[in-house]
């Protein structure tokens, strides 16, 4: 068993395999230096500390207890399907039965001249270090892209009292997955927080000489920054699938039990497209850290032969400030929202497809108000339910009990 | 050591739920099963230091609310990704409706 990934889904399918008592070689290729970690804590907890650590999947003592063959520092480059090898950027080759590509997703580019060595993307721990070492009292930061991850960096460079604007050319912020009425939340606690955030203006010019980032706005307004971090979304990295001639579609494209075109070969987390069961197997992407968790293990259990399919519901976390974000289901697929209040201003938004069913839920609060029924609603979405649109508004009644009906 | 201490009144916490409770500035957590017994375990998650009190019970199961790791709560053991560290566990008794816990 090859992995090839050592981020969160090939470190957890990885674990999985051993879990399920496979006894055979299994070797996890990865090009970062470091032990497979979680990146979630890359924008929050690592800009908090002066010292950032990574927060490791698995211990190089638990990898080794575990017979896991960890190479790192090492790229896949191409994948002979008919011989089922792999060949790595150090000239070695490992043959396969069954082949896991859990490469990811990276920063999507700004796709504009001018950028130099002051315009920074985040999506490695090397990539944290560095942003880090900018964020202080004093420093400019501009922040190009109003998504989560841009939004993270910048309640995080507040907190050590950096200047930030936020610049999205979207109309609203967090235009993607989150609700209105949730989005506009969270843009209140930015400007709340010092925050400047300009909405519905794209950037016209940037300029980099190496010591500031000049930006000049669609609309005329000239932003001049210590550091410019772009946060403009990801793209899946498919090029070694796409070059063994795997069919790709945004992503590597799997069926339901994540098995690409070539059935030894399979793919999962941020880098695969798969058919959402839950929506009548409409085809996604997704980018979020328990999906990659989930279909780690899912993959290792089919490359086993077990045959199971995907049927969870996407679940999505975000922390800024004191506020927690969670999203249960794609909201996009809703007609009619249902809002529930939970007291000390956290709230829930349920939202309902034209008959009725249950589709997604979101919420926001301070610390984890908003949890415990999100992961009900979830459950709810899970079995297709279709509660009363009065009893999901209504705080006396408990979702556990429509979970029972 | 038999140093128990009253934590709540049994009617405090709902069948198949959990109740924060914090003493000498230590955290716990405690659980009425559905089966209506009561256990008590560290309050706090050892994935990210988060409340479980805030979390979901089901059957003998804490979920963690922040990242819905999952836990035994009457045995402390950890359930699965991403918590891999088992919670420590303290002995509960019920006397005269009050819930009674030995911290230790
Ligand atoms: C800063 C940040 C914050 C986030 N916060 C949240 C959050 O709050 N909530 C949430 O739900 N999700 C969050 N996410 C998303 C989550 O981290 C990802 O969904 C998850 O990491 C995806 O896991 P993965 O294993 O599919 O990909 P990755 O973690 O990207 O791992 C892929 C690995 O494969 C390597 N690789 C690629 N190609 C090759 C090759 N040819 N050979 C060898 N190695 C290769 C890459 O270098 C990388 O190390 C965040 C992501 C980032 C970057
Ligand atoms: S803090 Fe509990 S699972 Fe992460």
């Amino acid at each position: 068993m090859v992995i090839i990934g050592a981020g969160e889904c090939g470190g957890r399918a990885a674990l999985a395999l051993r879990d399920l008592g496979y006894d055979g070689p299994v070797t996890l290729v990865g090009d970062e230096p470091h032990l497979p970690y979680e990146r979630p804590p890359l924008s929050k907890e690592a800009m908090a500390s002066d010292a950032p650590e990574i927060k490791a999947i698995a211990s190089d003592a638990v990898l080794v207890e575990r017979s896991i063959r960890h190479i790192h520092s090492v790229q896949a480059v191409a994948i002979d399907r008919a011989a089922h090898r792999v060949r790595l950027s150090d000239g070695s080759v490992l043959p396969y039965d069954k082949l896991l590509l859990a490469t990811g997703s990276t920063p999507r580019k700004l796709p504009m001249p001018g950028l130099g060595v002051r315009c920074v993307y985040l999506r490695t721990f090397a990539d944290a270090l560095a942003i880090r070492g900018h964020l202080g009292a004093g420093n400019r930061i501009a922040v190009i892209g109003g998504g989560f991850i841009g939004l993270e960096l910048a309640a995080a460079a507040r907190k050590l009292c950096a200047a930030v604007t936020v610049i999205e050319a979207q109309p609203r912020i967090l235009m993607r997955g989150v609700p209105a009425e949730i989005a506009e939340i969270i843009h209140q606690a930015h400007v709340a927080e010092g925050v400047d955030i300009v909405c519905g203006q794209g950037i016209a010019s940037i300029a980099d000489d190496g010591r500031q980032v000049y930006l000049t706005l669609a609309g005329g307004r000239e932003i001049s920054a210590d550091l410019a971090i772009i946060g403009i979304g990801a793209v899946p990295v498919t090029g070694l699938a796409a070059e063994a001639g795997l069919t790709i579609d945004n992503g590597i494209a799997v069926d339901a039990e994540l098995r690409s075109s070539d059935p030894d070969i399979f793919a999962a987390g941020d880098c695969c497209s798969f058919p959402l069961a839950v929506y009548g197997g409409r085809r996604v992407r997704l980018e979020a850290w328990r999906n990659a968790q989930e279909q780690g293990a899912l993959a290792a259990k089919n490359m086993l032969g077990a045959g199971e399919a995907h049927a969870a519901v996407p679940w999505f976390w975000s922390d800024q400030y004191g506020l927690s974000l969670q999203i249960a289901g794609l909201s996009d697929e809703g007609r009619n929202t249902v809002r529930r209040d939970l007291g000390d201003g956290a709230f829930i938004l349920f939202h309902l497809a034209e008959d009725g069913r249950l589709v997604a839920a979101s919420g926001i609060g301070p610390g984890n108000a908003v949890a415990r029924d999100i992961r009900l609603a979830e459950m709810l979405i899970g079995k297709r339910a279709k509660p009363a649109p009065e009893a999901l508004g209504s705080q006396a009644v408990k979702l556990k009990s429509l979970l029972a009906a | 050591m038999s140093d128990w201490v009253e934590a709540c009144a049994a009617g405090d916490i709902d069948e198949e739920d959990v109740m924060r409770f914090d003493h000498g500035g230590r955290t716990f957590a405690i659980y009425r099963s559905p089966d209506d017994d009561y256990f008590a375990t560290d309050g706090l998650c050892t994935h990210e230091k988060v409340h479980l009190a805030d979390g979901l019970v089901m059957d003998d199961i804490i979920e963690c609310p922040k990242h819905n790791g999952r836990f035994n709560y009457k045995t402390g053991a950890a359930r699965g990704a991403p918590v891999c560290v088992n919670l420590k566990t303290y002995p509960v008794k019920v006397d005269a409706g009050k819930v009674l816990v030995q911290i230790g």
